[in-house]
């Protein structure tokens, strides 16, 4: 009881400064997603027109995603020298396997007959593919982006290790001077942050199946 | 029109697909191209909106030959129907059928009108059903939309791959009947593809029978019902429709076209010679002017044969019974049947004869059109 009370008065202490932290948090967060959907989706058309070239891409993407995160993150470091932008490219390749998996398999789950007729009807190809297939792979292209959110979000609570901010900041600094409080607003806040963007997603997901499907 | 012009198919594994196909489709008509599957009609429609493409041979539209448009531009001017519907479930029913409109840049007025305009001539309300999803409606409701969909850029040609296959039963008669008054009202050059005869009858102008890549038959579906031009003809369209179509024959194909006749004025034993010539027992007698007077029977001539003066103008009888050419081959059963004449005159209004029935006519015939089916017979 004691330390619940104590860690809301930490809260009500620091709340500006965690705020300005979750908002770094944030930011990486989307910046790597942004990124990530931008060539995820890319490489997921690719490997849905491709079928030689969806092994290959989906092998690498798939040694990406087994690379334990800190590994990776020093690995990228030795590259790409400190700071967040590092953090963002370490984002980038962990989100890049659940995007690029799952519009893969929403292209080629599009019902054939459904290209078909928009190909018969006189839509060229990137008319089929922008006004039909890629639409109706929203559902599993959203079920991937749910994924990699929850992952990065994850991930970038460790950016302190190789200089950036975020979240991790406070978990790190707290580590270092013993203080559980400290650990407890980083670590709560990033699952709060973790839950509320695959709650939203899911939702989202929810919402398309049900008015498309 | 569209003509194809000893069109070949050759896949790149060697699968011959089309074999010499030489074909017409007449403006304003249905076309309906029918065969097993596997025997390239499917291949033959898509060759006319050019998602194939013909090995040899040439595709005319209007005798323009479509290799030299460009395949999208075709598109857009040909509907499309096909066998899965293939509508865009993530669209609305109003923005499905503007699809076309759309691609052409149609003002968005003018594609709100048509697509209500649409929906109406597809019997669908379009208050209901403008903003609703396909997965809302029924099978056949929705291929209600294909349709609209294909109509939708007012295309002359209209080109549907088994449209109604996939429906049951019910919708897919309604439909079929549909097709038929919309085809009267909007007269589009239809191209259709179906593997079920019953389908293709109801209807179609001109029928295609294809097989292995080649056309066996093509020509009005009663010509293929009446004169199948070989077995596997007559197995495609099946015994029964075949039986169905020759079920009531008229007077005119059954009857003996040259009776044995004479004429008033004959001796008797004129008459005697002919019949034993002839090998009959009855002649038809008529006039110079071909008009039907009666008959003399055998036992007529042989009752008043001794007298040399008699002609047979003094001992032929009326016939009780006459009917004319267009009469049904039923009737004259019944008129065998009722009375216990065994000759019916066929003739024309001003009673000229040009036949004979018999009650033997009518078995020769019978024999003729079912020879006997296994052993025995009915």
């Amino acid at each position: 009881m004691n330390g619940l009370i104590e860690f809301f008065q930490y809260l009500g202490k620091n709340w500006a400064d965690l705020l300005a932290l979750t908002f770094e948090h944030i930011v990486m967060v989307v910046i790597g997603m942004g990124i990530a959907l931008v060539i995820g989706i890319l490489l997921g058309i690719i490997s849905s027109k491709n079928e030689r070239l969806a092994s290959i891409i989906l092998a690498v993407a798939n040694l990406i995603q087994v690379f334990p995160s800190l590994a990776l993150l020093t690995v990228l470091m030795l590259f790409f020298g400190l700071g967040s932008s590092t953090v963002v490219i370490a984002l980038v390749l962990y989100s890049l396997l659940p995007i690029i998996r799952n519009t893969y398999v929403g292209l080629k789950e599009v019902d054939a007959s459904t290209t078909q007729a928009g190909t018969g009807l006189g839509m060229n190809t990137w008319q089929v593919l922008f006004k039909v297939q890629l639409p109706l792979s929203v559902p599993f292209l959203l079920a991937g982006v749910r994924i990699a959110m929850v992952i990065s979000i994850g991930v970038a609570a460790l950016a302190p290790f190789i200089g950036g901010g975020g979240l991790g900041t406070t978990i790190y600094s707290g580590i270092n001077l013993r203080d559980p409080m400290q650990i407890y607003s980083g670590a709560l806040v990033a699952a709060a942050l973790a839950i509320l963007a695959d709650y939203l997603l899911g939702k989202a997901q929810k919402k398309f199946d049900k008015s498309k499907a | 029109m569209i003509t194809l012009k000893n069109v070949y198919k050759q896949y790149d594994d060697g699968f011959e697909a089309l074999k010499n196909i030489n074909l017409t489709c007449e403006d304003g008509e249905i076309t309906v191209l029918i065969g097993p599957s596997g025997c390239g009609k499917t291949t033959t429609l898509r060759l006319l909106n050019r998602l194939i493409n013909p090995t040899k041979g040439k595709v005319l539209i209007d005798d323009k030959d479509i290799s030299e448009i460009n395949p999208v531009t075709l598109r857009r001017s040909i509907g499309y129907v096909i066998q899965h519907i293939g509508l865009f479930p993530h669209m609305t029913i109003a923005s499905n059928i503007g699809v076309v409109p759309r691609l052409l840049k149609w003002d968005k007025q003018s594609i709100t009108k048509r697509v209500d305009e649409l929906l109406d001539l597809v019997g669908l309300e379009p208050e209901t059903y403008r903003s609703r999803y396909p997965s809302e409606l029924s099978g056949g409701q929705q291929q209600r939309i294909g349709v609209a969909r294909a109509l939708a850029a007012e295309p002359s040609i209209i080109l549907m791959d088994e449209p109604f296959s996939a429906l049951d039963p019910i919708s897919r008669e309604q439909l079929q009947d549909e097709l038929v008054r919309l085809q009267k009202e909007i007269k589009k050059s239809i191209v259709f593809v179906t593997h079920d005869m019953d389908e293709a009858l109801k209807i179609a102008d001109k029928i295609i029978l294809m097989k292995d890549g080649e056309i066996v038959q093509q020509g009005k579906p009663e010509e293929l019902l009446r004169r199948p031009a070989n077995d596997f003809v007559k197995n495609f369209i099946g015994q029964k429709r075949l039986e169905k179509v020759e079920e009531i024959p008229v007077a005119k194909e059954v009857m003996i076209r040259k009776p044995v006749t004479t004429y008033p004025r004959r001796g008797l034993a004129e008459a005697m010679n002919a019949m034993e010539k002839k090998q009959v027992d009855t002649l038809v007698v008529i006039d110079e002017e071909h008009q039907l007077k009666g008959y003399v029977s055998i036992y007529d001539v042989l009752r008043e044969y001794q007298d040399e003066n008699k002609r047979v103008d003094d001992i032929y009888q009326p016939f009780e019974h006459t009917i004319g050419p267009e009469t049904l081959l039923s009737d004259a059963v019944v008129i065998f049947n009722e009375s216990k004449t065994g000759y019916l005159p066929v003739i024309t209004d001003d009673n000229k004869l040009i036949g004979l029935i018999t009650r033997g006519t009518i078995v020769g015939y019978l024999g003729d059109v079912y020879p006997s089916v296994g052993n025995g017979g009915v």
